[in-house]
């Protein structure tokens, strides 16, 4: 049976069209997920879409946290879903506690909209695990908060359990270590800044997010 | 304001504008009365100073759908797909509040678009900024840059290009223009039609605020008063200007278009200058309905507004739809769904009938539903009777000394390479704050001569046109000619949605101008008009849209004519990346297009940037397009274009349209992309190398032959001047730069402006 992946929408989110677009043309079915459901049923992953939660008003991802859908979310995280957080989903996973860390504003303090090259550092994640340790990939980046940070002993443990599944080659944002993106424990949560559905076809200059959402699909189907 | 000042004159209204409403009422209006006439008939609203030369413009076409005077035109792009497109100015508010002024530019355009039932899909910004050393347009320029990222980005629609012109002319006088593009399957294009007594109207959105009141009466229709740009920047003015919520809009877009997509509304209007005076009385007296408004019901944001601030205030984000009375329960768990407050604030009424047995709507604002007559106007009398004016125009009368003072023959002793790398400014510090990405649809965004994006969205029917957009001006032109300056300016965004493949099928405009109560300015803004018309006409391009910004004036002193011509282009088939402006190594550099002007005029420098910008000289002849001459280079170029676009072998490494700074910083703009130098020769002087006149191109092919027999065949000079290769670009006999110090004056110019 072929995956169907989630696409979660909160008021305010607007790469959610985007995300399916890109999923649906490697052949995976895309449904949108709206934040007033409080579970839930069919999905074999998700993907929390990039945009400005509740305008991110406060903080990034701190209301969204609240959303009734974000029980659902974390009960299918916990028994091994896979789930990824795009941006400002990944500023969500962090502000909910799946991810560990935050996402503070960039060095330089202003928006940024560009390419990034990034360097695959680890390939034990469901966004990662079709790629090569080593891989440098071309995604471009669209954020204001976008430095993660994270205190020391978080640092080391994210080393030593192989965690960090992304760093920047020429950190654009200030990020501790370097740091795109990060899985949990399990490798089954992850979230980058980077957008990898920006970088899905040869006619938006890049091919090269398509391993990312590759590898999701992959992880979808083997929960099926 | 004095004590003494009659209270019309503080609303906007000249002595004699009163008497007129007195007529069209046949009594005194009361306070609410005259202020909602005081927004209506202001020039930003009405348009009084200017409407008598608009009628000049073409502006049919086949394949247009929705001409001027709606919230956007529209045009059928095929694949039953319509594309709605609009540009606005809101530079008085952007002067006085650079963030909330240019954010809340962005709110505007938008609603302005999905009020058509289309999904915004891209916005532009021209902007134009005083002296760039300066501290306070150093603020501006970051303050603007900040609210349309801080917003734009938010609200979820990319920015994908505009324009950064500094010119001394806009120290006192910034201005911020912003274009957007929408599309809608065909059929689910709406207007801002009131029709059926008995149906509601709905206010959407926002609470109604003390924000935002007189902007488009006292800020945008009149001037400054101060003249020093800094101290006298009326800040008075500062409640005028309104607030943004780009969290608001973005839910507001969400449930508008989903409202239309069930079908569920008659009409809808977005609320932008004057508020709910406007919304209301612009769909009745379309609908040639009247329309009843209890005051009482509309959602406010603080207490004790006065009925007169409820019906002018421009609080944002707010939509007003009509609705039958059956659906309201649909249209408010719609809207309760994206957390849209809906409040009924009135309903649709029979029109009376005139004398001659014509309808009247009347506006009538009420104290409760059947509550106790506030304000009684006929509705038309608000929308479409104000005044007509045909201004005195009197041509400059230093104008023929400026002209005289040409720039070109003293141009010989230039150092040419220190121009080069004065001009070789790229504002990628500015568009890297812009999401220019979102909807996967930016396959040429920011920094190139025109943005080209897929024609997708959600919703959209499935195509695989592309669509192309350029937003152009010139002041530096349009202040020596301003009828030949704009149909230049027409002719430079043919030519730029060319270098993208793309034909031009419509235009549209934002005239900003100074005091229309001056003369000269008057016979700039007629000029500027007719030259738009030569242009169109020649091109057979409608004009679906515009806008007039007048008054921007400080201290008497009027800004340059500038006005901006926002261009849209459709390419048949786009399923691979054209062309850029980058080079590859090993190929030669072609000029495509007529070197020289038609009756082999030698090139003039006059009104370009090198004069103006390098040599401080704003004199000279400015020169002239041959509009057949362009439309056969851009149709060869496009042409080239569009099947490298559609995926065939293509001749073309690389395309650039000769703009601002000409061969000279094209040739700079090319090398410094690619990283890859060049050597040319043969350039004839410097007056040719920094010429502007539109209809060139440099491109770069690896077989010039083949690209010199095509060319010929379609009658299109083509010569081979130099090739490209190693790290310098040399110009010889005129200069040798190295590449790297282009990207470094590229890069760093504008980035070091916004972090000063």
């Amino acid at each position: 049976m072929a995956a169907t992946i989630g696409v979660v929408v909160y008021p305010g989110t607007n790469c959610e069209h985007d995300a399916v677009l890109a999923l649906e043309s490697l052949g995976v079915r895309a449904e949108l997920l709206f934040h007033d459901q409080r579970s839930f049923s069919g999905l074999d992953a998700l993907v929390i879409a990039g945009g400005f939660a509740h305008g991110d008003y406060l903080r990034p991802g701190a209301i969204a946290r609240f959303s009734p859908v974000m029980g659902a979310i974390e009960d299918f995280a916990r028994r091994g879903g896979p789930v990824v957080g795009i941006c400002n989903g990944f500023q969500v996973l962090c502000e909910s506690g799946l991810l560990p860390g935050a996402l503070q504003k960039n060095r330089g303090l202003r928006f940024l909209c560009q390419d990034s090259q990034l360097r695959v550092t680890s390939t034990s994640s469901v966004l990662t695990s079709q790629a090569t340790v080593g891989e440098l990939l071309s995604i471009p980046i669209n954020h204001f908060s976008g430095s993660y940070t994270c205190d020391i002993d978080t640092l080391r443990i994210l080393r030593e359990q192989d965690r960090i599944v992304l760093r920047y080659v020429d950190n654009p944002n200030g990020s501790i270590d370097d740091i795109a993106g990060i899985a949990n424990e399990m490798g089954n949560v992850v979230g980058l800044m980077p957008h990898p559905e920006r970088a899905s076809s040869a006619l938006l200059g890049s091919v090269d997010g398509i391993v990312l959402l590759r590898s999701l699909i992959t992880s979808a189907m083997a929960t099926t | 304001m004095s004590n003494l000042e009659p209270v019309h004159r503080a609303l906007g209204l000249s002595d004699a504008e009163y008497e007129e409403i007195v007529g069209v009422l046949g009594r005194e209006p009361n306070l609410l009365e005259l202020s909602l006439y005081g927004v209506m008939w202001s020039e930003h609203c009405s348009y009084k100073s200017s409407r008598i030369h608009l009628k000049r413009l073409p502006t049919k076409g086949p394949h247009v759908l929705v001409g001027p005077g709606e919230n956007a035109g529209v045009i059928d792009a095929g694949d039953n797909i319509a594309i709605a497109i609009r540009i606005e100015s809101h530079n008085h508010p952007s002067a006085i509040e650079p963030y909330q002024g240019a954010a809340t530019g962005v709110g505007g355009i938008l609603r302005d678009i999905f009020t058509m039932g289309a999904r915004p899909l891209a916005v532009m910004d021209p902007l134009f900024f005083g002296d760039p050393e300066d501290a306070r347009q150093q603020w501006l320029l970051d303050g603007v840059v900040s609210g349309i990222s801080g917003y734009g980005n938010s609200v979820g629609v990319p920015t994908v290009g505009g324009e950064l012109t500094f010119d001394r002319c806009y120290q006192s006088n910034p201005l911020v223009n912003v274009l957007c593009v929408g599309a809608l399957p065909k059929e689910r294009l709406v207007l801002g039609i009131a029709s059926g007594p008995g149906n509601l109207a709905v206010l959407l959105g926002s609470s109604t605020g003390r924000d935002g009141i007189g902007g488009v009466s006292v800020l945008a229709s009149a001037g400054f008063e101060g003249s020093d740009g800094a101290e006298s920047l009326d800040d008075a003015k500062r409640p005028s200007v309104q607030v943004g919520d780009p969290y608001e809009e973005k839910r507001l877009i969400e449930a508008c278009l989903a409202l239309l997509d069930e079908g569920l509304v008659v009409g809808i209007q977005d609320l932008g200058g004057a508020g709910l005076a406007c919304a209301t009385s612009e769909t009745a007296a379309r609908g040639r309905v009247g329309m009843d408004v209890d005051v009482n019901a509309i959602p406010r944001r603080e207490p004790g507004m006065e009925p007169w601030e409820v019906m002018t205030s421009e609080s944002q984000e707010r939509m007003l739809a009509i609705i039958t009375p059956e659906n309201l329960d649909q249209v408010t768990a719609l809207c309760s769904r994206w957390e849209v407050r809906a409040a009924v604030i009135g309903h649709v009424t029979e029109p009376d009938f005139d004398a001659n047995g014509e309808p009247v709507g009347r506006l009538r604002i009420r104290d409760g539903f059947d509550g106790a007559i506030l304000a009684e106007v006929p509705a038309s009398s608000l929308a479409d009777d104000a005044p007509l004016y045909d201004r005195p125009k009197a041509r400059p009368a230093n104008l023929d000394a400026t002209i005289a003072d040409d720039p070109t023959d003293d141009a010989v002793s230039l150092d040419v390479a220190a121009a080069i790398e004065q001009l070789v400014v790229g504002a990628r510090a500015v568009y890297s704050q812009y999401d220019h990405q979102l909807f996967l649809n930016t396959v040429i965004g920011p920094g190139a001569d025109a943005a080209l994006l897929r024609l997708a969205g959600p919703g959209l029917p499935v195509s695989k046109r592309g669509m192309a957009l350029s937003t152009d001006s010139n002041p530096r032109w349009c202040a020596l000619d301003p009828r030949a300056g704009t149909a230049a300016t027409v002719a430079e965004g043919v030519a730029n949605v060319a270098t993208v493949g793309a034909t031009a099928k419509a235009v549209v405009n934002c005239l900003n101008f100074g005091n229309p109560e001056h003369p000269e300015v008057m016979w700039q803004l007629s000029e500027a008009i007719d030259g738009m018309s030569e242009a169109c006409n020649a091109l057979s391009l409608p004009v679906i849209g515009g806008n007039v910004s007048l008054y921007n004036e400080s201290g008497g002193i009027d800004i340059d004519p500038t006005p901006v011509i926002g261009t849209l282009g459709l390419v048949e088939t786009l399923v691979c990346v054209p062309p850029s402006l980058s080079w590859s190594d090993n190929c030669d550099v072609v000029i495509l297009g007529t070197r020289r002007e038609s009756g082999d005029r030698p090139h003039s420098l006059a009104g370009s940037r090198v004069a103006v910008d390098v040599m401080a000289r704003r004199g000279g002849a400015l020169f002239s397009v041959d509009f057949a001459d362009l439309q056969t280079s851009c149709e060869f170029v496009a042409g080239l274009v569009s099947d490298a676009a559609a995926g065939n072998a293509s001749l073309l490494d690389s395309v650039h349209d000769v703009g601002g700074g000409g061969i000279a910083v094209a040739l700079a703009e090319s090398a410094a992309q690619s990283g890859i130098g060049a050597s040319v020769a043969g350039l004839e002087s410097v007056a040719e190398l920094f010429s502007e006149r539109p209809g060139r191109f440099i491109v770069t092919t690896p077989d010039s032959a083949g690209l010199r027999a095509l060319a010929k065949q379609a009658g299109v000079s083509a010569e081979v001047i130099g090739r490209t290769g190693g790290l310098d670009l040399v110009i010889e006999g005129f200069a040798s730069i190295a590449v790297s110090r282009l990207q470094d004056r590229r890069d760093k110019t504008v980035a070091e402006l916004l972090d000063a």
